[in-house]
């Protein structure tokens, strides 16, 4: 497992190659990348800050990918999270799942994603034309972390 | 008893604090403190405490790196955080 949060951006294509040239007995790489939009409840953003808890955000990452692991049968995950200053079309997140067949690395990406955005402590402040604003919480995302609670 | 508190994004910045190191007498306050009754205590220090801490904002509670409900007991040497709801991904 490689969990990462850092201000520099990261590339990619050479995480996900890495990842998956790992093991020889990959068949499946499912992926997703956060970006930043510049749009956001109709306003335009030209600046949005990260901010987490050192320490904290590093450890619920970890617990996110065992309970994944717990669930589905995949072979390694990776995420790498950015913080600090980042502006529209910066990356935010990469979520990669290497496993032996799709099925399975598809679950676990979209568990790990749901998982990180309701679980991890992270906070997003954005820049509008008129002002800094703090974003709450999107009920849509408590939705879609419900999903896999049975 | 002495803990330590964190306090991120919209807390940190209304209440101006990051951390604070806290002593507390070692009496039975201490000895059954929650983190609902941390909330309480530390929304005495004043009207801006009081509605960060226990207003509409559903500030979450974290020991030791780990998220907590309200009833979670804390401890001496305690790292305790309270943060709002997260936004990251």
């Amino acid at each position: 497992m490689i969990v990462r949060v850092q201000t520099e951006d990261f590339d990619s294509g050479l995480e996900i190659n890495q990842l998956r040239n790992a093991r020889k007995d990959t068949g499946a790489i499912v992926s997703f990348i956060g970006q930043v939009r510049d749009l956001n409840d109709g306003d335009t953003v030209s600046q949005l800050t990260l901010e987490h808890y050192p320490g904290m955000t590093e450890k619920a990452l970890e617990s996110i990918v065992n309970q994944a692991q717990s669930r589905w049968d995949f072979f390694d995950a990776l995420i790498i999270h950015r913080v600090g200053s980042l502006k529209p079309t910066d990356q935010i997140v990469l979520v990669a799942v290497i496993g032996a067949h799709r099925g399975e690395a598809f679950k676990a990406c979209e568990f790990i994603m749901d998982f990180l955005k309701t679980e991890a402590p992270f906070w997003k402040k954005e820049v509008t034309q008129s002002g800094e604003r703090w974003l709450d919480a999107k009920h849509s995302d408590d939705v879609a972390r419900e999903r896999w609670v049975k | 008893m002495k803990i330590k508190i964190f306090y991120f994004a919209r807390l940190k910045e209304t209440l101006k604090f990051s951390t604070e190191d806290l002593e507390l007498p070692d009496d039975t306050f201490a000895q059954t403190l929650t983190i609902l009754k941390l909330k309480s205590y530390l929304a005495k220090r004043s009207d801006v405490w009081q509605q960060m801490l226990l207003g509409k904002l559903k500030v979450r509670g974290a020991i030791n790196h780990e998220l907590v409900d309200d009833n979670a007991k804390i401890s001496d040497g305690d790292e305790v955080a309270f943060f709002p709801p997260v936004t990251g991904g």
